[in-house]
């Protein structure tokens, strides 16, 4: 078999996050704040992909992030994988998992919640992970999957 | 329960709330102590309510202590664009304690997050009142001389009607047996019953509003509002099916009191107020005791 001519080049070092939905590639980068990070960042965004139709994939040079920081991705992508990569090798693999505790990420639904009317950052805690139910830390209401709109 | 701010009524465990109807007893023996003699409370009403705000400021005189704030949100700096993160800060360098009732849900969580004193929830949209529901519990204490094994009848907007829903989760943890009446678009929301069947508690629903209240030790009368229905017809329809005249009292238990959260329209006819077991005027003066009791235990001088 050959090998694959890559999309994005390959890194020495650092996190691949892989099987990104191509939707939300820049609020992965957002959320992850490697819009203001120094290190070598590369991504590619539309390709090809079996299970997805079309994904994105980053890839973060001398970067590997803590659980509960790679988490904070889950509810905009869910499918993510990432490679951890040492010398081009993949050296360990991981998913993500909806934390307990979604700060600053999603949008309460309620129109009447506070959290829609003052300068201020939501808080949820996590009823359900399937079907998506998350209850809002203020007004105490659920924004369930249909409603869901991240910041 | 010192310097504990009261947002939603799942903030005081089970022995908190009996230690406040305990002091709200003791309070209405002997309403006047000065024991707030020299704090200073806050009373903010960013939009009017007129018994809760009365209820709050007779208790705070009788308590003696000072009271500052503002009766609706055109005369406070709100009206300005002030953000309430800013209103809450200025205001808790001035006072040992807030009173807050917002038309926003959630308001009080993020208040009591944002301030230095405690801060008591008096109303957040159609969120939270914990207060009202103290004073209900208290109220039911009163009259039955205990808050377990009790045969509790809801009746009205169970949808809709916050009172209702923090009522049955307090009095969850007593062992009671609920019984719901109220027409189909108004009945208790799933997820309140999804909660009872999890505390292994027994409930009933019902549409008729008859003799099955002769079971009842207290009758929890609600209000079914009109802007509640899209449908006019549908309100026309069920309006006058859920009031409670004198005569149908007649076969009920000795021990039995009418609550109401107050203001009814039409929903408990006026001859049932000569009715000794018609209790919601009592239930509206117990409200000053109870706030005396949260307001004395947050302050941790009783």
């Amino acid at each position: 078999m050959t090998k694959k001519e890559l999309s994005v080049r390959a890194i020495k070092n650092g996190t691949v996050i892989d099987h990104i939905p191509a939707t939300h590639l820049f609020k992965v980068i957002s959320i992850l704040g490697l819009d203001k990070s120094k290190n070598q960042i590369t991504f590619g965004t539309n390709l090809k992909s079996k299970q997805q139709g079309h994904k994105a994939i980053i890839k973060v040079a001398k970067k590997f992030f803590a659980d509960d920081e790679i988490n904070k991705i889950a509810l905009v992508a869910p499918s993510a994988k990432l490679n951890i990569i040492e010398d081009y090798q993949v050296v360990d693999k991981k998913t993500v998992t909806i934390p307990e505790q979604i700060v600053g990420i999603a949008k309460c639904f309620n129109p009447k919640c506070i959290t829609n009317n003052e300068e201020m950052v939501t808080k949820f805690s996590l009823v359900e992970p399937e079907p998506l139910a998350l209850k809002c830390q203020y007004c105490e209401k659920i924004t369930n999957e249909e409603h869901l709109e991240v910041l | 329960m010192k310097d504990k701010s009261l947002v939603s009524i799942t903030d005081f465990s089970k022995e908190e709330i009996l230690r406040i109807v305990e002091l709200a007893a003791e309070f209405e023996a002997n309403p006047n102590q000065k024991l707030l003699d020299g704090k200073v409370v806050s009373s903010l009403f960013f939009e009017p309510s007129t018994r809760t705000r009365l209820s709050f400021e007779t208790a705070i005189n009788r308590l003696g202590g000072g009271i500052i704030g503002f009766t609706d949100s055109s005369s406070s700096s709100t009206s300005k664009g002030e953000s309430l993160n800013d209103t809450i800060k200025m205001v808790s360098n001035y006072s040992d304690l807030i009173v807050m009732r917002h038309p926003l849900e959630g308001s009080a969580r993020y208040a009591s997050e944002v301030s230095d004193v405690p801060v008591i929830n008096a109303g957040d949209g159609a969120n939270q009142h914990p207060t009202q529901t103290l004073l209900d519990m208290y109220s039911i204490y009163k009259t039955q001389g205990t808050l377990d094994n009790l045969n509790i009848f809801l009746v009205g907007d169970l949808k809709y009607g916050r009172t209702v829903h923090s009522l049955m989760m307090a009095m969850s943890q007593f062992n009671p047996t609920f019984n719901f009446i109220s027409p189909d678009s108004l009945k208790m929301p799933d997820e309140y019953k999804l909660f009872l069947d999890k505390q292994g508690i027994k409930y009933y629903e019902h549409h008729e509003f008859t003799d099955i209240i002769e079971e009842a030790d207290i009758l929890y009368m609600t209000r079914v509002q009109r802007e509640r229905f899209s449908d006019p017809i549908e309100y026309e329809k069920v309006k006058n099916v859920y009031v409670l005249r004198n005569a149908m009292l007649d076969n009920t238990k000795d021990n039995l009191r009418i609550l109401h959260p107050l203001p009814r329209v039409n929903e408990i006819h006026t001859d049932v107020d000569a009715n000794p077991k018609a209790y919601y005027f009592e239930q509206a003066e117990n409200g000053v005791y109870a706030r005396m009791a949260i307001m004395a235990s947050i302050l941790g001088v009783k």
